[in-house]
């Protein structure tokens, strides 16, 4: 063993024989303290002092790789491999949801936010909570709207959560799909510097569906011009929040293409939007008489 | 050695003369362990009368009734678990809210079936999503703590029948709506005490959250619950 650093070249030692255990690459010759390593990751410096460093932070970033290695290879079929798409902690999820009502210009979601850890949670609850949320606010807005009307028996229709759920959740899922379709397929023939993984497309339609939550809440005031600055304003902050992340993904692209994805995008947000509003809340206004098949009765508080 | 010639007499009696040979040693312990047959630790239930054994089980449900009125940190629930409890609150909710609905099809209220696709359905995803999350409940016991905190609701939902039996007018709103509220805060309340042991440290509330819209839903069906016969003189509302 070394004679002159005493305990410094004895952690050297020591480190050597940990990595060396670790990796397969290895070809060091641990009797020998002097020799320089000749593995290939580790041809710098001279002093064992450096390369202790050096070893020590190549080290973990090789371990942390050989983890994530690990990490991602689990079969689709076994549980761990769903495991993988809620790995988030909790202000992770506040921070994205953060991220999607304000838009910052310049600052990519997917970027800033997702980054590489795209998680299933956010849109899957989201989604359910919008689809509740819409369910329940058109049953209390309805029924605000025709309170005093002689005619109408209250019910909670409960079909429409039903609707409600297969409207949101086809937009949140087959929309991504389509578009992912559609950027892989303009990959292969423009080559863009951006592109996105499926399930970063829709982490990103999931959180900018959250805007659409307060939104819905507000919806229940039955006064017309409300609700359409509400949905104005909804589609504002969560459409542009896509635009802001699509847009480097099809700039490159032929000029019409570009536009015209990025206007498809904000056209179907829009239609979710008004069809929405249109379908579940009754526009506040003097109805017919006469509804079919209910109760004449007056009208009851649920 | 003596004892296997004794034990295999029977079976081998003729192999007792074949002559062996003094060269090849024959050595060691061939003796079996005969174990006892371990029937005596298990208590068999297949003979106590059919009133002991339903006794039994309802004892433990109600047991567990008691656990999510006052709930304290215990582990009862996740220790024994069954899905008696929680089959019999969902049935005896799903029952009530139906309203008897005799007038007509379009009656807008959820059908037997829904409510308990609901209820099923929505507990198996929030299990599911508490396992993904990374908690160490097992699937059944979260499922069993689920279905056992809707007891205030169930509650709840007896008392607003009552109270509609009195009449649908504003007042009634009024105690249904805090009757139903407050339940639901115990529901919440209980479940999370139940759940909250397992769930990793910065991901609790992601999991307490799912369960807060659940209750939600279910609260909200109880409380626009309606019945579809009409009491006559009622007023008209604020």
């Amino acid at each position: 063993m070394a004679a002159v650093d005493g305990l410094q070249f004895q952690e050297f030692d020591d480190a050597e024989n940990l990595l060396g255990a670790n990796r397969d690459a290895t070809t060091i010759s641990i009797g020998d303290p002097n020799e320089k390593p000749t593995n290939q990751r580790r041809s710098l410096g001279n002093s064992p002092r450096e390369e202790d460093d050096d070893l020590l932070g190549n080290a973990d970033s090789d371990k942390t790789e050989l983890l994530a290695g690990q990490r991602k290879s689990a079969a689709f079929w076994t549980f761990e491999y769903y495991q993988k798409f809620f790995d988030v902690d909790t202000y992770q999820v506040l921070d994205r949801i953060k991220g999607s009502v304000l838009p910052l210009p310049g600052k990519n979601f997917v970027r800033l936010y997702i980054r590489s850890n795209p998680d299933l949670y956010g849109p899957f609850w989201i989604c359910a909570t919008l689809v509740f949320a819409i369910a329940i606010s058109g049953n209390i807005s309805n029924f605000l709207v025709h309170l005093g009307q002689p005619q109408y028996h209250y019910m909670p229709e409960f079909r429409k959560v039903t609707i409600a759920a297969t409207a949101i959740y086809s937009y949140a899922w087959l929309v991504p799909l389509a578009l992912w379709g559609f950027l892989m397929w303009r990959n292969s023939k423009v080559m863009n510097i951006v592109s996105y993984s499926f399930l970063e497309i829709v982490c990103v339609y999931g959180y900018s569906l959250f805007i659409y939550i307060p939104a819905a809440i507000l919806w229940i005031i039955p006064i017309e011009w409300v609700r359409w600055i509400t949905i104005l304003v909804a589609m504002c902050l969560s459409g542009s929040v896509l635009v802001i992340t699509f847009w480097p993904a099809v700039r490159d692209d032929n000029r019409r293409i570009a536009i015209a994805t990025i206007s498809a995008i904000i056209i179907l947000h829009a239609l979710l939007a008004v069809g929405c509003k249109a379908y579940f809340f009754d526009v506040p206004q003097i109805e017919v008489p006469g509804v079919s098949g209910s109760i004449a009765s007056v009208p009851r508080f649920c | 050695m003596a004892e296997v010639d004794e034990a295999s007499k029977p079976l081998f009696a003729g192999l007792s003369d074949v002559s062996i040979s003094e060269d090849i040693p024959v050595e060691g312990e061939i003796t079996v362990p005969v174990g006892s047959p371990s029937h005596d630790d298990e208590y068999s239930t297949l003979d106590e009368p059919v009133k002991e054994t339903i006794l039994r089980d309802l004892k433990a449900v109600g047991k567990k009734f008691g656990h999510v009125m006052y709930p304290k940190k215990s582990t009862t629930l996740l220790r024994d678990w069954d899905l008696w409890g929680p089959l019999l609150l969902c049935v005896t909710l799903a029952l009530m809210l139906q309203g008897g609905s005799a007038d007509s099809k379009e009656d807008g209220g959820p059908q037997f079936a829904e409510v308990f696709v609901i209820i099923w359905f929505g507990s198996v995803i929030i299990t599911l999503n508490s396992k993904l999350l990374g908690g160490t409940i097992s699937f059944f016991q979260s499922l069993c703590v689920l279905g056992y905190c809707i007891l205030p609701l169930t509650v709840a939902m007896i008392v607003c029948r009552l109270v509609l039996l009195g009449g649908t007018g504003t007042a009634s709103f009024i105690v249904r709506f805090i009757v139903v509220v407050v339940s639901f805060g115990w529901s919440t309340f209980a479940s999370t005490a139940f759940l909250a042991d397992s769930q990793p440290p910065n991901r609790k509330a992601l999991v307490v959250y799912p369960v807060f819209l659940f209750y939600f839903v279910i609260s909200w069906m109880i409380l626009t619950f309606s019945p579809s016969h009409s009491d006559g003189a009622t007023d008209t509302g604020p």
